[in-house]
């Protein structure tokens, strides 16, 4: 019994004040709403631009435009995601005119969103080359521009092909906005190692941020599977659109 | 209404139509056929542009599609196709494959492209299936479906491409029903198939193609069947091999 009344006793650092009025726990729950909020940005970011992106470099007949593409997708996957943060931070909002009063928030939100982007332009790439050629063709036959033709032919296929690596996407970008605590945004990370140094508690601490991180993932994996299933077309899977 | 003159197409270094000059006119049904490989599908697909060509021109109603100003869209709507592979829009119901083209492209209201496509659904027998999505339909039923489509947008010509190849057998029937129809009404057709039984049955000419891309034969129908003595070498052998079973 005095076990776990010990235990019991060693999270009641939670409800303490640090000092100014803010306990631990509400620091802990505005820490996670930013680690939300730094994800969710970066994952809008990355759709828009990714899409973007990944639709450009299966455009054939234009040289610059998929030179172009694929320079973006090759500068964003082959640095590593600190050093890009730190490059947004430290180097092009200095040198960048008007960059400079920009929140840090925004910064993290493009570095994260950029590197994102990448992965996900080379899924969507994936995703319209996975479909019957023909369906490009049936598009253009029946009358469609070829921006028409993505729009209501090959994009609306290609996202519902593309559901489970984005899933891994979307849950990629949580954890991978960890890394925003080197630039001190106040997301999960930050938190953690600042209340471990002030109340020497990390096991406590490492342990709630761990449950927050996971308890997003499995929120994100919901959401995902709600859509896959919202989105599925009647009398057809998968396999059975890329085979034909 | 359609005029292909001394077309030519390379794929690289491979030339893949030769000198192809076709002409077709108002309500005729004309039938490619060939062995594999002689571009007769590559020859249907360059009269809507989806194959460029590099020599030659091709005329489609007057309009010039070897062109490059020309609103390849606009041409394109009033040209029907239908594929080997059906390619309906597997993500839209039956009802939203015959309407989408009609609203995105020739700007008509939706209750109007709905009556519109309804009635070609109907004349191609799938009315009951219209709410059904394209992977609930058998491979005919898909392909009628496709002929619908292509119906919907009121076309001036319809091309098919191998529109039999990939159906099963006992499902062959009640597509080429649909095309003897349309033939029958006065619809402009050319058809690559190597359905030899509706090219006897409602095709006007025949063309045939070999390797290469060269047209051999360019002759009325009952001239290409009545007369097998009189015709080229290669096509001969092609009939006595595809006529012997």
């Amino acid at each position: 019994m005095t076990y776990w009344q010990d235990v019991w006793d060693r999270w009641q650092f939670l409800w303490e004040d640090r000092g100014d009025g803010v306990t631990y726990f509400q620091w802990m729950i505005s820490a996670w709403g930013y680690t939300v909020a730094v994800a969710a940005t970066s994952l809008v970011i990355a759709l828009v631009f990714g899409i973007l992106i990944g639709t450009l470099r299966t455009i054939s007949g234009h040289r610059v435009i998929s030179a172009f593409a694929a320079a973006w997708v090759e500068l964003f996957r082959n640095i590593p995601i600190l050093v890009q943060l730190f490059i947004w931070f430290f180097v092009i909002s200095e040198l960048v005119p008007g960059m400079k009063s920009l929140p840090g928030f925004v910064l993290a939100c493009c570095a994260l969103g950029f590197f994102t982007s990448a992965r996900i332009a080379e899924q969507i790439r994936a995703g319209i080359q996975a479909l019957p050629a023909g369906q490009r063709n049936a598009g253009l036959a029946v009358g469609f521009t070829q921006f028409q033709t993505y729009r209501y032919v090959i994009l609306p296929q290609t996202f519902r092909i593309i559901i489970p690596p984005l899933t891994s996407e979307a849950m990629n970008i949580v954890k991978n906005s960890s890394v925003a605590f080197a630039v001190s945004i106040p997301e999960l990370i930050s938190f953690a190692m600042q209340t471990q140094e002030e109340t020497s508690r990390g096991i406590e601490v490492y342990l709630a941020a761990t449950l927050l991180y996971a308890l997003t993932a499995l929120i994100v994996n919901q959401v995902m599977s709600f859509l896959e299933r919202r989105t599925r077309i009647p009398g057809l899977t998968p396999q059975a659109q890329g085979a034909h | 209404m359609i005029e292909m003159k001394s077309v030519s197409k390379w794929y690289g270094a491979t030339q893949v139509l030769n000198d192809c000059s076709v002409k077709i006119n108002k309500g005729e049904v004309v039938v490619v056929c060939g062995p594999s490989g002689s571009g007769k599908s590559t020859l249907i697909k360059t009269i809507n542009a989806l194959e460029p060509i590099q020599k030659g021109e091709i005329w489609v109603d007057g309009i010039a599609v070897h062109d490059r100003a020309t609103n390849l869209p606009k041409m394109r709507s009033r040209v029907g196709m239908v594929f080997q592979h059906f390619e309906l829009f597997p993500h839209l119901s039956v009802a939203d494959n015959l309407t989408i083209a009609q609203v995105k492209v020739l700007g008509r209201r939706k209750d109007e492209a709905k009556k519109r496509g309804l009635q070609m659904l109907e004349r191609v027998g799938l009315i009951e299936h219209q709410h059904k999505f394209p992977g609930q339909l058998s491979g005919g039923q898909q392909q009628r479906v496709a002929i619908a489509r292509a119906l919907s947008m009121d076309p001036i010509i319809m091309l098919f491409d191998e529109p039999t190849s990939a159906l099963d057998p006992e499902m062959v029937g009640e597509v080429l029903d649909v095309m003897v129809g349309l033939a029958s009404e006065g619809m402009t057709m050319m058809v690559v198939t190597h359905e030899m039984g509706f090219a006897r049955k409602v095709s006007n000419r025949v063309i045939f193609m070999d390797v290469g891309g060269r047209i051999l034969e360019d002759t009325t129908k009952d001239e290409f069947f009545g007369n097998i003595e009189d015709r080229q070498p290669r096509t001969r052998e092609f009939l006595n091999k595809i006529l012997q079973y």
